[in-house]
């Protein structure tokens, strides 16, 4: 029981860090990013070819990934998003998912279509014991690593001047920018800080998701609940609804495996019925 | 009449002429494998396998030049049934190969049987296959035919409780029923079936639910590109400290992708017709052409599965004389055996699926590398699922 809810919790803290960039851009920017799961790749890739081929501690890939994958989305807005902001959200959907194919295709031409390889440090294996659970090291390694990425993100939004900046440009962009804030330059720090957590969350995620060239589309749905059922006020939406989905995945799977793929979706569908804005709606 | 004598003109004009009538004189194969996708490595593996049965026999069959048509289908099989019916209808191809997954090779098989052209599955393994057509032979294997030796060799060597953990799909659900009956008439209990999503790879949920029952061993079959997560996983939970032995089929640690594995792996048991590692001078000539031609890359069972199917189809060529109609074909393949690099494989003319030695396997590290070291054979083994229908 405790496993299995704290596998749960692993899982979903994972699903939040790989999808809080999401929830930012399409929740708080209103720009439908479906692209965002290449950033996880990026950082999948980048710490599994850093480790395997030049024999760099896993901890050092881990913010290794975080900043390749925050490179990648900075460069990418300043050339592709950026131009897509005012665009129809139709054309939002066609470029990014056009995106990801090429995406996938470039990454399979390259590293090959297999599945990547992360090992772990010996210190993250194994086993502990507790509260008459077994819970495995590196579970625990996530949840703490990405129960502080949560905190500091929540901080940034909340107790920074930046993340008023980022609030009031993402209100009123007009507004924002007769009062002196640069709103081009905030979204792009915001973007490129949505990107690098996605690639960190990649790289967390290589060794329980698996990491391969396909990663964008096979979570790519994953990602949308999350944003879907955490609605669009922010992050603490998307922790809620990663926790509740992860837990809710695994307990599903675990108690009753004929339908376990299943319950991510009644608990979407159950939760968009009682609340259609999300958990965490803005009031209007 | 008069059209006819113009067309008979011209071919004898090219065939003076040399070039043009050579092309209608080749053997025509039309290969349809997914080289791109998530299932691309067994188009890589077939379509290497398949160049080396070439280059090894100067690109010729049965005295004719084989001119090879290699297409991707990306693993979809809408396209594949598209391109199948361009190859018979545009290109007008003798031989179709391939065919990585059991849905591919489903969808062709009406083409097959409408145009008569001989459908040789190098890859999918759903034993129904190759009752869908008359046109259809295989030369790959069958899930229930590994599947059942391993069923056999658990009941003999002291396991009794086994908890099934399968994909959940075609061969998946073929690989747990084989196991659950043979298993139970040996005496075993089955005492739960886990099937886990095709695209899911977080296995923790159900490495959990198998942890907790605290079976004897899990039986496990995922599709080869799956394997590396799972045996990470198992290892990660600690299944194995807890006494759960695994057993699998040779899907799982694919040859392919074994070393990658690491030595999470070492010491799974599983059931499987082609190691790497077979002791033969025909299969070790094999391996280190294969690798020499591909960069290092290891053959796997796709891979000899091509292999054979190149084999199986030259053989028949000579058998008709060169004479390419499909029927006269299938009929030439049925029956027919060859020393295979996995050992000797015969044809069955009832069931035109290959009947083949079936080998129980240990991992072990052998110098740097991971091998499934063969340790028990068990001698020509018939699709038990179409057995028990005869």
């Amino acid at each position: 029981m405790v496993t299995i809810l704290f596998d749960g919790i692993a899982y979903g803290m994972l699903l939040f860090v790989l999808a809080c960039g999401l929830s930012v851009t399409l929740g708080l920017m209103n720009f439908v990013n479906l692209a965002h799961g290449v950033f996880a790749l990026v950082g999948g890739y980048v710490a599994s070819w850093l480790m395997n081929r030049h024999g760099v501690s896993f901890f050092l890939c881990l913010p290794a990934a975080f900043l390749a994958a925050a490179a990648v989305g900075a460069v990418s807005e300043r050339l592709l998003f950026r131009r897509l902001y005012a665009s129809s959200h139709l054309d939002q959907v066609l470029f990014t998912i056009g995106i990801v194919f090429m995406s996938i295709a470039a990454v399979e031409y390259v590293m090959g279509p297999q599945q990547q390889r992360i090992v772990l440090p010996p210190e993250l294996r194994g086993r502990v014991e507790i509260l008459g659970g077994s819970i495995g090291v590196y579970r625990l390694f996530i949840v703490a690593l990405c129960g502080v990425v949560a905190l500091a993100l929540q901080y940034l939004l909340i107790g920074t001047r930046f993340g008023s900046r980022l609030r009031a440009a993402v209100d009123d962009a007009r507004t924002a920018r007769g009062l002196g804030i640069e709103v081009n330059t905030v979204f792009a720090i915001t973007f490129a800080v949505g990107s690098g957590l996605a690639g960190l969350g990649g790289a967390l995620g290589a060794d329980v998701l698996g990491m391969d060239p396909h990663f964008p589309i096979k979570f790519l749905v994953y990602f949308l609940i999350v944003v879907g059922v955490g609605g669009t006020t922010g992050i603490a939406g998307a922790f809620v609804a990663s926790l509740l989905l992860g837990i809710a995945d695994i307990a599903g799977k675990y108690y009753v495996p004929e339908v376990g793929a299943f319950i991510i979706y009644a608990v979407m569908v159950a939760v968009l019925i009682v609340r259609p804005q999300g958990l965490f709606a803005r009031a209007r | 009449m008069l059209r006819r004598t113009f067309v008979a003109g011209i071919a004898f004009a090219a065939l003076t002429a040399g070039g043009v009538a050579y092309a209608q004189d080749a053997v025509k194969i039309g290969m349809i494998v997914p080289m791109t996708g998530p299932s691309s490595s067994t188009g890589r593996q077939q379509e290497a396998a398949v160049k080396l049965w070439l280059a090894q026999n100067g690109g010729m069959m049965a005295g004719k030049k084989v001119e090879l048509i290699l297409k991707d289908d990306t693993g979809n099989a809408d396209m594949t049934k598209r391109i199948a019916q361009e190859m018979v209808v545009n290109d007008k191809v003798h031989v179709l190969l391939g065919f990585g997954l059991t849905p591919l090779a489903l969808a062709v098989a009406p083409i097959a049987t409408q145009a008569k052209v001989p459908q040789v599955v190098s890859a999918a393994a759903t034993a129904i296959i190759t009752e869908q057509s008359p046109y259809i032979v295989r030369t790959s294997f069958t899930l229930p035919q590994v599947t059942v030796p391993m069923a056999e060799w658990a009941a003999k060597n002291g396991i009794k409780k086994v908890v099934t953990l399968v994909s959940d799909y075609g061969p998946g659900i073929d690989a747990e029923k084989a196991f659950v009956e043979r298993f139970g008439k040996d005496g075993g209990t089955v005492t739960e079936s886990l099937r886990v999503p095709l695209r899911n790879p977080d296995f923790a949920p159900f490495l959990q639910r198998v942890k907790d029952a605290a079976p004897d061993a899990v039986f496990v079959f995922v599709p080869s590109g799956f394997g590396a997560t799972f045996m990470k996983q198992f290892a990660d939970r600690e299944l194995a400290k807890a006494g759960i032995k695994l057993i699998a089929t040779g899907d799982v640690t694919d040859d392919d992708l074994l070393n990658d594995m690491g030595d999470a792996a070492v010491g799974v048991v599983n059931s499987h017709h082609y190691s790497a590692a077979h002791g033969s001078p025909e299969n070790k000539a094999f391996v280190e052409a294969f690798k020499k031609a591909n960069n290092g890359m290891r053959p796997n069972f796709m891979g000899v599965g091509a292999f054979d199917g190149m084999t199986l189809i030259a053989k028949a060529f000579e058998k008709t004389k060169g004479n390419t109609d499909g029927t006269a074909l299938v009929e030439a393949m049925k029956g027919m055996s060859w020393t295979s690099v996995r050992g000797p494989v015969t044809i069955d003319p009832q069931t035109r699926d290959i009947v083949q030695d079936v080998y129980i396997r240990k991992v072990e590290k052998v110098g740097n590398e991971l091998f499934n070291v063969e340790f028990a054979k068990i001698d020509q083994v018939k699709d038990p699922v179409k057995a028990a229908k005869q």
